[in-house]
């Protein structure tokens, strides 16, 4: 046969051992390989089965989803309704009910934009613009007060609104800062260099439930008589310092990595030090960090859940006072896992874009 | 390889100094790298500087576009003086070029990308002119169908080309090479040789560390050799090959003639 012919002259290339054909060959080399592995994977079927049906029993086939606190007192099934009858209150907090609308569409955008922003095609000057444009209307949608619309006092701000706010804007402006904060830890000026080491390391050496705790306790003690900043802002401002450290030291790591040769090329050909960091260190830095940064921003973000303990009524504070209303009392688990779905959902995606952005980078 | 040619062919360099050095020292920290340089080097000359590894050849070519800061003497470079004034060194910068051992390209951005960067920012060409001369220079390094690509797939020959490429695209009037074919693989020398050699018969001025000797003969109007920070001796290559004067030059010669 001539093909065969062909094949054996081309080389005398030999096919990798076959090792398994279908299901059978499969779980016999992945799950029952020797009699260590074998009693393994039945303990871990007898565990699976053990929890798995009940668990989707209770949450599945004996849950109620929508009814009042009495009917979900009488089943053994999940209580969904603490989270359907109380959704509006979770979502948004003491948001007046009728101008709730406002948030949901200011989220609305913020979701759209989100996504719009994902392909990097898209990142041009105006998608800066439009970013900028819609963060404004956003805080309009929020505050109100101008064209026609009522003004809500931002202590009325919560739930889910309040948490995106703080995060976004909390790593929005953290990111900038970090990146700031380590090309200032590499300085060659000493004032500098002293002023952002100690920066992050006394920012890196406390929780940031401190930081939340000096920010609206400590903080207002040196303001003048009469003067008041917004809590949100001091909460805000507590979460962009204590973020940037973090950031900083993640891209310091980036900063480290990069050769001398790429410094003293960018700058035998002239380039100044602004443009050798833009142009040439930081791509290639932020390209090795993407991985450790976004671990950073989404612990950040599941940390502005720390806002609760100084009364701001974030997501999960929101959830927390449907929980203490003795109508819905004893069903924190429904409540929590729903929360900790939507906060899975948030995180999920962060990760999900850093792996996309990391191939697309890949070169 | 075209490399034995009499020196008479050689464009003669002209009287005045591009560069000039002038009782130069420099010291990392307490160790005295450089002593007592003096060195003119003419319009269109071409000096090729060899000696031991660690006497100080690519400390000196890096203080002459400022990558290392000398603490005593003067280092004037078409006029102009180096010393802590920044737009001077970014101006000189931009006069000089640097080719480096170890290429140095920027790895994020193409080939063509990489030849742009310096004309468009730091000589506010317009893109397209940028792109254009770009072009140029990559056809004269042999290289031009390759602009799209990435430096990483490349060759070290080709990579090094395209830095030379990168450094003529800022128009420079000096070229500076710290061991150009030093980490490249034997068969890809020539490729890089024969582009220099070009250049030089274009009457480029170039100062070049290497210990490729028939390249030196070829292209050199001096040859320098320098031991632990001093220049020993300079002479015409044939002279300094065929004849040299000092027992440190004698030894090297004789180490790297195998
Ligand atoms: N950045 C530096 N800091 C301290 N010592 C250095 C530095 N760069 C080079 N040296 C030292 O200066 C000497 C000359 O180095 P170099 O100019 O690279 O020599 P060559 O290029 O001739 O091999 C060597 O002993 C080297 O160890
Ligand atoms: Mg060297």
């Amino acid at each position: 046969m001539q093909s065969k012919t062909q094949i054996t002259n081309e080389t005398d290339a030999i096919k990798p051992p076959i090792t398994s054909i279908g299901v059978i060959g499969w779980m016999r080399t992945n799950l029952f390989n020797g009699w260590f592995n074998s009693l393994l994977t039945i303990i871990v079927i007898y565990l699976l089965w053990k929890t798995v049906p009940p668990f989707v029993r209770w949450a599945l086939f004996d849950s109620l989803w929508v009814s009042d606190g009495t009917a979900c007192q009488q089943t053994d099934g999940a209580c969904w309704s603490v989270v359907t009858a109380n959704l509006r209150f979770i979502i948004f907090g003491f948001f007046p009910h009728d101008l709730q609308w406002r948030p949901l569409l200011a989220m609305l955008i913020l979701i759209a934009l989100l996504f719009y922003s994902r392909d990097r095609k898209r990142w041009k000057k105006s998608l800066g613009y439009t970013w900028v444009a819609a963060l404004i209307i956003m805080g309009l949608l929020m505050k109100g007060g101008l064209f026609g619309l009522e003004s809500v006092e931002s202590s009325k701000w919560g739930g889910l609104p309040l948490t995106l706010l703080l995060s976004v804007f909390g790593l929005t402006a953290a990111y900038p800062l970090g990146v700031v904060l380590a090309l200032g830890r590499r300085s060659r000026m000493p004032a500098i260099k002293t002023l952002c080491v100690i920066y992050i390391e006394m920012i890196r050496g406390v929780p940031l439930i401190s930081l939340l705790f000096m920010s609206s306790v400590v903080f207002p003690l040196f303001l003048p008589e009469g003067v008041t900043v917004n809590k949100i802002l001091r909460a805000q401002v507590a979460i962009i310092l204590f973020t940037a450290a973090y950031v900083a030291e993640v891209v310091r790591g980036g900063l480290q990595a990069i050769p001398k040769g790429q410094y003293e090329a960018a700058e035998a050909i002239g380039l100044n030090y602004v443009q050798t960091m833009r142009l040439i260190v930081l791509p290639q830095a932020l390209k090795i960090m993407i991985p450790p940064t976004v671990s950073v921003l989404i612990s950040a973000f599941k940390d502005t859940s720390l806002v609760v303990i100084i009364a701001l009524y974030d997501l999960l504070k929101t959830t927390q006072s449907v929980l203490s209303d003795p109508k819905w009392m004893g069903f924190s688990a429904e409540a929590y896992i729903f929360i900790a779905f939507v906060y899975f959902i948030c995180c999920f995606f962060m990760s999900d874009y850093s792996r996309r952005l990391e191939k697309e980078l890949a070169t | 390889m075209n490399l034995k040619q009499s020196n008479s062919e050689k464009i003669s360099p002209s009287d005045d100094a591009i560069i000039e050095i002038i009782e130069m020292h420099k010291w990392f920290d307490d160790f005295h790298v450089l002593r007592d340089i003096n060195l003119r080097v003419g319009r269109q000359e071409r000096i090729v500087i060899c000696g031991p590894s660690g006497s100080g050849k690519s400390t000196l070519i890096r203080c002459i576009n400022r990558l290392e800061e000398h603490q005593r003497g003067q280092i004037i470079v078409d006029g102009v003086e180096l010393n802590k004034d920044i737009k001077n060194i970014e101006k000189t910068r931009a006069e000089v070029g640097m080719v480096f051992q170890h290429f140095n390209l920027f790895p994020h951005l193409t080939i063509l990308e990489n030849l742009t960067l310096g004309p468009i920012w730091v000589r506010k060409t317009p893109k397209k002119e940028a792109e254009e001369t770009a072009m140029y220079f990559l056809e004269k390094v042999h290289i031009a169908e390759q602009y799209l690509k990435y430096p990483g797939q490349l060759s070290g020959g080709q990579q090094q080309r395209v830095a030379i490429a990168r450094s003529l695209c800022m128009r420079p009037n000096v070229m500076l090479f710290d061991e150009p074919t030093s980490a490249l693989d034997p068969e890809m020398v020539k490729e890089v040789l024969d582009v220099m050699i070009s250049l030089a018969r274009e009457g480029m001025t170039m100062i070049v560390v290497s210990h490729e000797m028939g390249f030196a003969r070829s292209v050199a109007h001096r040859v320098l050799f320098m031991d632990a920070g001093k220049i020993v001796e300079q002479n015409t290559p044939d002279e300094f090959f065929d004849n040299p004067q000092s027992d440190r030059t004698k030894l090297f010669l004789s180490q790297i003639l195998h």
